[in-house]
Formats: C-alpha cells, sequence, structure tokens
C-alpha cells in the first residue's frame, strides 16, 4: 500500500510541478516562452562546467575498479557489507559522496550505465547521490564566503546527516525496489 | 574585522576551500596511485590503458546527454523564479523557520535569503540556491561579527549539507539518458531519505548547539 502510494507520487510529481509552474506563470501574466529561454540558456554552460570533474572521476574510478584495487581493499570487509545487504558496487558512491557532488554524480552515472537505471544498484544509487549533499564542500565555500575560520560543530553534524540518509536510502530501497 | 564585501569577496579566504578540498584530493590520488600499483599485481595492466581512455570518452557522452535536461529544467526554474512562485513558497514555510532560526530576529532579512535557499534547494535549483545562500551567509554575518560560526550559521549549513531537494533533476535526466522504464520512481524513496538525513541533521545540531552552550565555544 505505501509502496504504490510511494510509485504514484513519484510519477506524478514532475507532471503536477510543471503544471503548477506553468499555471501560476500564466496566471501572473508571465511571458512564458522568453523566460523560459533566459534560463534555459545556462544550461550548457552548466553542462560543460562539469565536464572535467565527472572525466576525472570516471577515469579515477574505473582505473580503480579494473584493475581489481577496489576487490582487493574491500575484500576484509564484503562478509559485513553482505549481512547488511549493502551491495559492494555503492560503497564507493557512499565514500565520495560528501566530498564531491559532481564526482559522486560521475559515480552514480557509472552504476547506472553498468548495471542499468532499473537494475536494484542502479535504482540504489540514485537514492543514496539525492538523499544528501555535498558536504565538505559547501562548509568550505559558504563558510570562505564570510571570513568565518571556525565552522564548530558542523562537520560532525554534516557528515552524521549524510550517514543516516544513506543508511535511509538502503532500508527504503530494500522495501521499495529489492 | 570588517565584514567581507558581497559578492566580490565570495571567496575570500581560500584556506577554508583547501581544507575542504583535501580530502577529495587525497581520494583521487588515492583512487589513481593504489589502481595502478594494484594492477601492477592482478596483471591487469595490459587491459588498464584501453579501459582509461573509453572511460574519459565516456564521462564526456554521459555530460552531453544531461544538456538537454539541464536545460529544461533551467527555463522552468526561472518561471517560477518570475512569476513569485518561489515567493509564495517561502511565505508558507515562514512559521516554520522561525522556530529553526530562533535566534534570528524576526523580519530579519537573513530569513528571507534563507528561506529562497531552501525553496531553490527543494525545486532542485542548485545554482540559484548558492547565490541566496551565500547572500544568507552575510546576512548572518552581521549578526555575528566574528571568525567563529554563529549558531544560526550551523542550523543553516546543516540541512543545507543534508540536501532539501524534491526533484532530483540531473539524477532523473541520467536515468532518462539510460533508458529506464520508468526514470521518476526513486524521487519517492529519494524524498524519504533526505527527510531523513536532514531530520538527522536538525537534531544533532540542536545537541550540539546546547552541547556548546555548556561547554564554552567549540
Amino acid at each position: 500500500m505505501v509502496i504504490h502510494w510511494i510509485n504514484t507520487v513519484s510519477s506524478w510529481f514532475i507532471p503536477f510541478f510543471l503544471l503548477a509552474v506553468f499555471l501560476h506563470g500564466s496566471y501572473k501574466k508571465i511571458p512564458l516562452y522568453d523566460t523560459f529561454i533566459e534560463g534555459a540558456r545556462e544550461g550548457f554552460t552548466l553542462a560543460v562546467r562539469l565536464i572535467p570533474y565527472v572525466v576525472g572521476i570516471y577515469v579515477a574510478v574505473s582505473l580503480f575498479e579494473n584493475s581489481g584495487a577496489m576487490d582487493i581493499l574491500l575484500y576484509p570487509f564484503r562478509p559485513a557489507l553482505t549481512f547488511l545487504g549493502v551491495p559492494e558496487e555503492v560503497i564507493p558512491l557512499m565514500v565520495v559522496r560528501p566530498l564531491s557532488g559532481p564526482a559522486a554524480l560521475g559515480i552514480t552515472a557509472g552504476l547506472i550505465e553498468k548495471f542499468g537505471p532499473d537494475s536494484y544498484i542502479g535504482r540504489l544509487a540514485s537514492v543514496i547521490d539525492g538523499s544528501t549533499d555535498t558536504t565538505l564542500y559547501i562548509l568550505a565555500v559558504y563558510f570562505a564566503s564570510v571570513g568565518v575560520k571556525n565552522p564548530r560543530y558542523s562537520l560532525p553534524v554534516g557528515l552524521t546527516s549524510d550517514f543516516s540518509g544513506f543508511i535511509a536510502a538502503l532500508l527504503i530501497c530494500q522495501m521499495v525496489f529489492a | 574585522m570588517g565584514l567581507p564585501k558581497y559578492p566580490q569577496r565570495y571567496y575570500g579566504d581560500y584556506s577554508l576551500i583547501t581544507k575542504g578540498g583535501y580530502a577529495i584530493n587525497k581520494a583521487f590520488g588515492f583512487l589513481i596511485i593504489s589502481s595502478i600499483i594494484a594492477a601492477a599485481f592482478t596483471g591487469k595492466i595490459s587491459t588498464l590503458t584501453a579501459d582509461t581512455m573509453s572511460a574519459a570518452a565516456a564521462g564526456v557522452t554521459r555530460v552531453f546527454g544531461l544538456i538537454g535536461i539541464l536545460t529544461l529544467w533551467l527555463g522552468v526554474a526561472k518561471i517560477a523564479e518570475r512569476s513569485g512562485l518561489l515567493r509564495l513558497f517561502t511565505k508558507v514555510l515562514q512559521p516554520f523557520l522561525s522556530l529553526l532560526f530562533p535566534s534570528i530576529p524576526k523580519g530579519h532579512p537573513a530569513m528571507g535569503s534563507i528561506l529562497m535557499n531552501f525553496s531553490a534547494n527543494l525545486f532542485g535549483f542548485g545554482s540559484a540556491a548558492t547565490p541566496f545562500g551565500l547572500k544568507a551567509m552575510q546576512e548572518l554575518q552581521s549578526l555575528n561579527r566574528s571568525e567563529n560560526a554563529s549558531e544560526a550559521m550551523c542550523t543553516f549549513l546543516a540541512i543545507n549539507t543534508s540536501s532539501l531537494t524534491l526533484i532530483p533533476s540531473t539524477i532523473i535526466a541520467l536515468r532518462v539518458n539510460a533508458h529506464s522504464a520508468n526514470p521518476a520512481e526513486i524521487v519517492g524513496p529519494m524524498i524519504i531519505a533526505t527527510l531523513v538525513s536532514t531530520f538527522v541533521a536538525v537534531n544533532a545540531d540542536i545537541l550540539c548547539r546546547f552541547h556548546s552552550r555548556k561547554r564554552g565555544l567549540n
């Protein structure tokens, strides 16, 4: 029942959101097409800006997997991970997610490509990627922008919430997709 | 200490960026160095060159596949911003936000910027969220005037780093590209996961706040 509800919300959310935006825009007499173009113009530059991050991490992760280094490093943890139901393929994603958003996106893209978007790993990687944000980057840039040098307890708080997001992602995916 | 001017000093202090960027630099180096050394022993070194080159090419292909959906989304987000839908959303969240930030005086401009940042995040419009977020930090700093993070800053960033995204447009784009039968099916589970991480962030922040009040600043 809950699962059915989640799936329904998932597929209705975006069409409904688009409808709301365009209805509100035309109600407020916004020039819809002109405004759309104005915002959409940034799409290309934004994507191109992602290229170096994605290529760098694609290469690093591909090397890590294809060289057998990941197998060697994860070997001691394998029984524990299997016991918890964590596919070992998503471990690098969990490690990188708090460090770099584009890097995490690169790993997620790689997993979706390799296992398929509708595989369990593909879905789990998507949810993990979306469950939290890039803690280290946000703290560094936001605090630096106002000259704050002592971030106090914000780093442990951020990392704790990242970790809890991963656990939640795992549990929910096991319920909904497994 | 004089307050940094906005926006000329977005990145006023590089030491923090380097500190924050340190971990990713280490991880990147570690992945590549350990891989090549491992390959020498696992006998996979002969296929490594081809794998590396095709991974680099695949990275570019992947990003190019994103352009269409990113463009669409940024266009739609602009309409939401211009029509005032984003601001409407802000109004709905106001009472909830005063609860989260007891140290910000009512009607202070910091609240408006925080709300705009949260709303932009909720819509998955990350590039609009960042300017609002930096503006919010500047206004919080006008209440703080110190080199130590204020309580409100810690709360603001705790929520920010836990992610508030309701529509993960980039991830959906990736899934569309890979011919998913139902690209948006991950939205529901993702919203629940991000609610959990935000809930934990808010509570961890409150715990740390009271703890640090007791023990003095740290």
